[in-house]
């Protein structure tokens, strides 16, 4: 049997962000950030797609995640970004919990569809909502941790290395959830749902789980990114968001619990140079590259790392 | 001997279809019985109808004195009655020993065990031994073990069905129902894989009621016969004298009686 | 009530706007089974060509009154130059992929065709609005509009009536009918289902750019105006029935009314209301209020 490896990966990656953060300038320190919020919802994104079912509207727990946060920095005056990401994570749990009961009958484009739709509602009603900002958002505190609020030099990287751990624990507790009967569930609902149901188990439950769990990772996710980027908008429950974590998800992958965050480092790195290199080519280099993946790469990039035993 | 199923006039129709009119058996417990019938008589709404799958107009089914007409598919499973496919069932992007652990690891599931808060390699209930060696022990009792990482999708027929059969060991069932095991195998393939099956599967303890157009197969191997026609039983008896009753011979083999020459 | 003849014309011609814009995108999920999210990039491409090739026609002086036309060949210009470089060069070569991958592949090639869109047209707006003030107004219970909606009106109901009349009582109508049904029967009996995949994809790609250039007299033709566009034909689409023609109608009418009462009555609920319509469709009628039905392959 192969020892698992994953958790030597991701101390080591932690271990490489906390020493090399360092020296990092704030740019990369912020792309690193924000690559771990992403991630985050792209490893709950995973999830279902192992399970087979695409959600086109990952959007809206990521939005809740972003708004709670938001909502705390201003009705409450709480920075502290652990608080933030715990209530954004928990709000959109119990909202995907309702939801999953609809959502877990669905399969295919419908699932996709339906997913849409939702987040376009949480969208339609932010937009429109001039105690939430409307289409402006709204801008957020200065992140605090644990109480304390580093200084302007400091905040970047302190906010890098909370990221990295949350992310990576997250990775960490995912991996030995796919571990577990009920985590290798996902491929066999894939492949043969009948099956699965004519021998006892409830695929209903079982992707009702895998949903709520994607959920609270992308509620963790929008919280960290409020306050990494410290403004939060309507955008974030729109389609094109959704759409670009699914972009992600085929990227990276769904080799392991570390694809998501490589492919969200990745996609950030393109969309950075992409952008600076000429503002108005970022997204057909963007269309370009999903194109390439989905044709050449269809396992993601992580494939790359491994490799599958012919039949 | 003990009843371990027992159907009471069961009715199902399909609008102006009947598929089921009075079915009543009561299936002895450890016992091998065979289901034939054209197409269309009903046998499959049968066992859709024991498994879960239908639900039955009228009648009742019971199994070891417990009334399971109303339950659903999965809680059929549970309490110990699979069923195979006509078109083997397989989880097809993965090997058959990835196939075998699924299935061992769905048991693990439904027990509650091996979960997330647990340690150590759990033992699947009813094997008493990790999903590992369960899986290549059950492999091995179907001859499967040579194609142990082949994947599911490039398997001959034969072997497909054999692994659909297998997957249900995995559940340890009290009733095994086999929709054609010997389907789409090949003439000379039939009884060696017959032979197997029943083999691998009387190891288990279990009773088996098996869906089959081969009389020869039949004949062979079933203790005892039900001939559907119509959505009715025309006959219940062993083998050689239900492939001898008139109505079968009509109704189900296709011999047509010459009149007596003068 | 006063207020309801001012409710009934909005919700009208925004339906018949809806109507243009979406149902192309019905046509390609019926007959290709393809969530075409292109479909929005051809909407843009059309706005743009129309109110640029518009905007350089009037400022050489020539008759306001064939700007029409103009937005017309604006719209036959960039569906000739794409659609059949989508399909034929790389569409055609994924069909056999899992449907969401598709629509994946089509949302990649949809960025791409928003930064083509920068590349051709730049990023600054287009606003062309000469055929749009052209033809005067008309007024209903007291209220003045625009005459041009008329044309968009009109548009609609010629498309739908045209489409219409295409499937039921032409040859090839008749064999797309087929094709939808069942491409590989269709394919067995000797139709060209290659050629009417493309056919039907430009055709849809050209009724999505016919939309966007109408409507360019009528907005601001920004970069992004795809976006906003693809999910809202989406919704009408998923409420009609995905692939029914009849259902396109039906969902732009409901669509477009719900909204027009909204706007009108508590816009808050505007843009919530549509995609809360979607949903309960999803939820109480997957297939759409107007479904193919399916019938059932095992």
């Amino acid at each position: 049997m192969t020892r698992d490896r994953t958790p030597l990966l991701l101390a080591a990656v932690l271990a490489a962000v906390v020493a090399g953060g360092l020296v990092l300038p704030q740019w990369a320190l912020f792309i690193l950030t924000v690559a771990c919020a992403q991630g985050l919802v792209v490893l709950g994104l995973m999830l279902l797609l192992r399970a087979g079912l695409v959600s086109f509207g990952q959007a809206l727990y990521y939005c809740i995640g972003a708004y709670t946060a938001g909502g705390l920095a201003r009705a409450f005056k709480i920075g502290d970004i652990f608080v933030q990401m715990l209530a954004g994570s928990l709000l959109a749990a119990l909202v995907a919990l309702v939801l999953g009961f609809l959502l877990a009958r669905y399969r295919g484009i419908f699932f996709g569809l339906l997913s849409l739709a939702l987040s376009m509602i949480l969208y339609g009603l932010i937009v429109k909502s001039e105690a939430l900002g409307s289409t402006d958002g709204f801008n957020l505190l200065p992140s605090t941790l644990f109480g304390v609020r580093p200084s302007a030099a400091w905040v970047r990287y302190a906010v890098a290395v909370a990221a990295a751990c949350v992310a990576l624990g997250a990775a960490l507790l995912i991996h030995r959830f796919l571990n577990t009967p009920l985590g290798r569930l996902g491929p066999a609902i894939k492949d043969n749902e009948i099956r699965v149901e004519y021998m006892g188990a409830s695929v209903r439950y079982a992707i009702h789980v895998n949903y709520v769990i994607a959920a609270t990772l992308a509620g963790a996710g929008g919280a960290l990114v409020a306050t990494t980027v410290g403004h939060i908008d309507p955008e974030m429950a729109y389609w094109t968001t959704s759409g670009e974590f699914v972009f992600i998800a085929i990227l990276a992958g769904t080799g392991s619990v570390i694809a998501p965050f490589l492919g969200a480092l990745v996609f950030g790195a393109i969309h950075t140079i992409a952008y600076d290199v000429s503002p108005n080519t970022w997204q057909m280099s963007m269309g370009a590259a999903l194109l390439l993946a989905i044709v050449f790469l269809p396992e993601g990039l992580w494939s790359l790392f491994t490799k599958r035993k012919a039949a | 001997m003990a009843a371990i199923l027992d159907a009471q006039g069961l009715n199902k129709t399909f609008g102006a279809v009947t598929a089921a009119q009075g079915v009543t058996a009561a299936i002895e417990k450890d016992s091998v019985v065979g289901l034939i019938g054209t197409n269309g008589a009903g046998k499959t709404t049968f066992i859709n109808m024991i498994t879960g799958y239908l639900k039955p107009d009228s009648g009742s089914i019971r199994y070891e004195g417990r009334d399971i007409t109303a339950l659903s598919t999965r809680q059929i499973a549970r309490l110990g009655i699979c069923r195979s496919f006509q078109i083997p069932q397989l989880y097809s992007s993965l090997s058959v020993y990835e196939n075998m652990l699924m299935a061992l690891g769905i048991m693990l599931h439904n027990s509650g065990r091996g979960g997330f808060f647990s340690l150590g390699a759990p033992r699947v209930p009813g094997h008493d031994a990790p999903a590992e060696e369960a899986a290549d022990r059950i492999l091995g009792r179907f001859g499967l073990s040579g194609y142990r990482d082949k994947n599911a999708q490039v398997l001959p027929g034969g072997v497909r069905k054999l692994l659909d059969i297998a997957l249900t060991m995995a559940a340890k069932p009290r009733v095994l129902l086999l929709d054609e095991p010997t389907s789409g195998v090949s003439a000379e393939e039939k009884f060696g894989i017959m032979e197997l099956i029943i083999q691998a599967v009387k190891a288990e303890g279990a009773t088996v009621i098996f869906v089959e157009h081969d009389m020869e197969v039949v004949s062979r191997f079933a203790q005892r016969v039900l001939a559907f026609y119509d959505g009715r039983i025309i006959a219940d008896a062993p083998p050689q004298d239900a492939l001898r009753d008139a109505e079968v011979r009509r109704y189900v083999v296709g011999a047509i009686e010459r009149s007596a020459r003068a | 009530m006063a207020q309801i003849g001012p409710v009934l014309v909005d919700g009208i011609i925004y339906s018949a706007w809806l109507f243009i814009a979406a149902v192309g995108l019905t046509l390609v999920y019926g007959v290709m089974k393809i969530l075409n999210v292109t479909h929005g990039s051809f909407y843009a491409l059309g706005a743009y060509a129309g109110a640029s090739l518009t905007g350089a026609w009037l400022a050489r002086g020539l008759p306001p009154m064939l700007s029409y036309a103009v937005l017309l060949a604006g719209a036959v210009l960039v569906t000739l130059v794409f659609a059949p470089l989508i399909e034929r060069g790389l569409l055609r070569f994924m069909y056999a992929k899992d449907e969401v991958v598709i629509l994946l592949i089509t949302y990649a090639l949809f960025l791409i065709l928003e930064d083509v869109i920068k590349l051709i047209w730049g990023v600054n707006p287009y606003f062309v609005a000469e055929p749009y003030a052209l033809l005067g107004s008309f007024e209903v219970g007291g209220l003045r509009y625009p005459t041009y909606n008329l044309i968009l009106v009109g548009l609609a109901l010629a498309l739908a009536a045209g489409l219409a009349w295409t499937l039921r009582a032409t040859r090839s109508g008749k064999l797309l009918v087929a094709v939808i049904h069942d491409p590989e029967m269709s394919r067995a009996l000797g139709v060209n289902v290659d050629r009417y995949y493309l056919v039907t994809f430009t055709l849809a790609c050209f009724l999505a750019a016919l939309g966007g250039s109408f409507t360019a007299p009528t907005v601001s033709v920004v970069p992004g105006l795809g976006v906003d566009v693809i999910v809202l034909s989406f919704a009408v689409v998923v409420i009609g029935g995905l692939g029914s023609l009849p259902g396109a109608a039906l969902g732009a009418v409901i669509v477009g009314l719900v909204r027009s009462v909204s706007v009108h009555y508590m816009p808050q609920v505007e843009l919530f209301v549509i995609y809360f319509v979607m949903a309960m469709v999803l939820v109480f009628r997957p297939r759409g209020l107007f479904s193919l039905a399916e019938p059932r392959r095992i």
